[in-house]
């Protein structure tokens, strides 16, 4: 058969957003892939611009919806370093506990998204019933579901209530025997092993070369986790194994989430146990001057911002890295040399959130 | 003493002569109108009414409306309790309750129905609290209303005839596929002496190869679907389709053949006939209470696990779904399909599907035959020592009930495991399936040639 390019997308059922991955395959073998994103841009870093510091929150949190917490999370770091203030010890847990359950609702997400990737429904299902225990924490502290709107400048916007630790406690506990069940579904299964072990394999130099990070960075075998290696708010105190798998396929990249999963369920432990008494927040001075950068592990990756104020009450510039952003546009390296079925395996595997991606 | 509740050519036959009397009582009255006039019937009207009521005509109806009875039972009733059973089933298996649609869903009944005192509770009820059995009503109604759309540069001709070659190449299989000893189309009756006493039993000697035959066309329907839509899924899809079906055509055929050689016959009557016999027996050894069943045979258990699986291949569920893979190619080979036509190409599976777990039913798991009383008391009077049996439940229900739960697996298996690649399915199928019955077919005549065979 000759070669011919095919779209996937901008609405396919592989994408999860609005991008548009064009493959050029030979019969059923891929020898190009050429993802074209935009579809979805918005101006975030301009429509910052004019609004003020602490008002931005409620637009990061949009930046990438299944993840919303992270990402104000990283926007209120760069503010806070920009202003020279720091959230008091109550608030940095507090940020942290929401960090990981954001980041737990996150990778379910992925997982649920994962599974009718690859043609098992059930999965979708199964891992969204899990998310909904996750979502009810972040209700209970935030009130919200999603657009949790709760980082602040300085802190966060409301103490966790009255109890909240017990029943957290008891989630985590619950969610612990329930992945195993997830375990059976996918890992255990020799089919789904038959789809990813071997599939979309991306060397670490290469990984490195497309600025790819977090879970797939950790999958090609780089121990590079942004909470071990340059960590902010409470990170330091707790102690984890940032997880790394040598192969770089996507069953690395899927087993490194599963397992990052334990991970947070055991920092949510350790950080309800040393949860300091005192303030949650502090008062950041409305109008600042200087520059902000911080980097932060979001769900997906390196997330950063770069703000810049000019001694106005909102910010002058703001710069927004995607982990996404780099890591689609390695897809063609994992791409080539696999069939179109693997097209689902891969992408899948990145965890792809549009939102961020084209800002 | 016949187990077999539905005698359909009978039951058709009847109809046809209740319907051509029914077409003859003008010609009739015309007649005697005539009569009257001239004092004597014209020739034609005589004729007509000799025609009306001769036997060839009457067996052609009866076949007609066996045809009928057989496409309403296999293609709408099983068909809407097959997916019926899947929406429900792997809905459960997905935590939640599915489709939920009833009678009481319908305002107006509940409205009006839902007033008469005791017998309108089920119309009372909240809506979307029932059994959901209506919901695939529903969606074909759906279908049936919505625009049929070519696409633009669509092979037309081709684009339209190829749902209706894989329809009607599917609904050919329950020409022979029988459901009992009395619900078949294809076959005829063949006097045999069965307990001392001469019955007519049915034989259809090709019955069998009839259906495989048929079940190899539709992947040309396919082909032709994915080709003259003009679209990159599609032709993907179809290809694949093609490859699929094709490759695994093979081992489904090598191991009914695996069956042919064991038991001697492609006749699903005699095939049937034999499973039933008791005591199971396996070289020296028997077991009274046991069945004949072969996939009881140790001898037969790879053809019938290769055959189960390239039966979930031949209906494209879930491991083996690459064709319409709708995580890569959408919807596949029905993308540009819409309205009907995507409901006649949605619903081959499914009757796919029914055929093969039907041919499974009849190949391994014994077919219709159920439990049975063995009492005194022959039907012939001679010999009152001798036994015969009386089935508990009619025969339709054993093959209805085997179907269903060889279905149940499919979507069992089918909903906990994801789909592999066409490369992996094609090695599964040429390097794993096609030895593995070659095998089946060595082990079927070693154990005609050791062990008697039955």
């Amino acid at each position: 058969m000759a070669e011919m390019w095919i779209n996937m997308g901008p609405q396919h059922p592989m994408t999860h957003g609005l991008w548009n991955l064009r493959i050029k395959v030979d019969g059923e073998t891929i020898v190009d892939a050429e993802p074209e994103i935009g579809y979805l841009h918005r101006g975030y870093e301009k429509i910052m611009e004019v609004r003020e510091f602490q008002k931005n929150v409620v637009l990061t949190d949009r930046l990438c919806y299944v993840s919303s917490i992270t990402w104000s999370h990283c926007y209120c770091l760069a503010c806070e370093e920009m202003m020279g203030i720091e959230a008091p010890p109550r608030g940095q847990y507090l940020r942290v506990l929401t960090n990981e359950l954001q980041r737990i609702a996150s990778h379910l997400m992925w997982l649920a998204a994962y599974g009718p990737d690859l043609g098992l429904l059930t999965a979708l299902l199964w891992a969204l019933r899990e998310r909904e225990l996750f979502l009810d924490l972040l209700q209970l502290i935030t009130g919200a579901r999603m657009n949790q709107n709760y980082p602040r400048i300085g802190g966060v916007r409301n103490d966790m209530p009255h109890d909240f630790d017990k029943y957290c406690l008891k989630v985590i506990a619950h969610f612990r025997k329930k992945l195993k069940d997830h375990e059976q579904v996918f890992e255990q299964s020799k089919l789904f092993q038959m789809r990813t072990v071997g599939v979309g394999r991306l060397s670490r130099a290469d990984a490195m070369d497309w600025g790819v990070t977090g879970p797939n960075l950790r999958a090609c075998g780089a121990n590079v986790d942004l909470r071990a290696m340059d960590p902010y708010d409470a990170y330091p105190d707790l102690s984890f194994e940032p997880i790394v798998r040598t192969e770089g396929d996507s069953y690395a990249r899927y087993k490194v989430r599963m397992e990052e999963m334990k991970v947070s369920c055991d920092l949510i432990e350790q950080a309800l146990a040393k949860m300091p008494e005192g303030p949650y927040r502090s008062k950041p001075p409305r109008r600042a001057e200087g520059e902000g950068f911080r980097r932060t592990e979001d769900s997906r990756g390196e997330a950063l911002f770069y703000v810049i104020g000019d001694g106005d009450d909102r910010p002058y510039r703001v710069k927004i890295r995607s982990p996404v952003y780099s890591s689609i546009f390695a897809a063609p390296l994992m791409m080539r040399g696999n069939k179109v079925a693997d097209v689902v395996a891969i992408m899948g595997s990145i965890d792809v959130c549009v939102g961020e991606m084209d800002k | 003493m016949t187990g077999h509740l539905i005698d359909l050519y009978a039951w058709s036959y009847a109809l046809a002569n209740f319907v051509l009397w029914l077409t003859a009582l003008p010609v009739q009255g015309i007649a005697a109108i005539a009569n009257v006039a001239t004092g004597s019937v014209p020739d034609p009207l005589t004729g007509t009414l000799v025609f009306l009521d001769s036997e060839p005509l009457t067996a052609f109806v009866a076949v007609i409306i066996e045809i009928n009875i057989m496409l309403v039972w296999a293609a709408a009733l099983n068909l809407f309790t097959l997916m019926w059973i899947e929406r429900k089933l792997y809905s459960r298996l997905q935590d939640r309750r599915g489709i939920m649609i009833g009678l009481g869903s319908f305002d107006f009944l509940a409205a009006t129905l839902g007033r008469i005192p005791l017998l309108g509770r089920p119309f009372r009820r909240p809506s979307h609290l029932g059994t959901g059995y209506l919901q695939n009503l529903a969606d074909g109604i759906k279908l049936i209303q919505k625009e049929v759309i070519t696409p633009a540069r669509a092979d037309k001709w081709m684009f339209h005839a190829a749902p209706v070659i894989i329809a009607v190449s599917t609904l050919m299989a329950f020409v022979a596929l029988p459901w009992s000893e009395g619900m078949w189309i294809m076959g005829s009756y063949e006097t045999r002496i069965v307990g001392g006493v001469s019955t007519p039993v049915p034989v259809n000697p090709w019955g069998i190869l009839f259906i495989l035959a048929v079940f190899s066309i539709a992947p040309l329907g396919i082909l032709i679907a994915g080709w003259a839509s003009n679209n990159k899924y599609t032709l993907i899809g179809g290809m694949r389709a093609a490859a699929q079906l094709m490759s695994y055509e093979i081992p489904l055929a090598l191991c009914v053949i695996a069956v042919v050689v064991f038991s001697g016959t492609l006749d699903p009557f005699e095939l049937v006939r034999r499973q039933s016999e008791r005591p199971f027996t396996f070289g020296q050894w028997t077991i009274p209470w046991l069945p004949n069943w072969y996939v009881l045979n140790p001898l037969m258990w790879i053809a019938f696990i290769v055959f189960f699986i390239s039966v979930i291949a031949e209906s494209e569920r879930i491991p083996f779904d690459i064709p319409e893979a709708e995580a890569e190619l959408v919807e596949g080979w029905t993308t540009e399909y819409s309205g009907m036509r995507f409901g006649l190409v949605f619903a081959f599976k499914w009757l796919r599907a029914l055929v093969g777990a039907g041919l499974i039913s009849i190949l391994f798991l014994g077919g219709w035959s159920g439990p049975t009383f063995v009492t005194l008391g022959a039907p012939n009077l001679a010999d009152i020592t001798a036994t015969y049996s009386i089935p508990i439940l009619p025969q339709e229900f054993w093959f209805v009930l085997r179907v269903y739960i060889i279905f149940v697996v499919f979507v069992w298996i089918g909903w906990s495991v994801p789909r592999i690649r066409i490369d992996q399915i094609l090695n599964i199928g040429w390097k794993r399936l096609v030895p593995l019955s070659l095998l089946a077919i060595l082990l079927g005549a070693g154990a005609r040639a050791w062990l008697g065979g039955f």
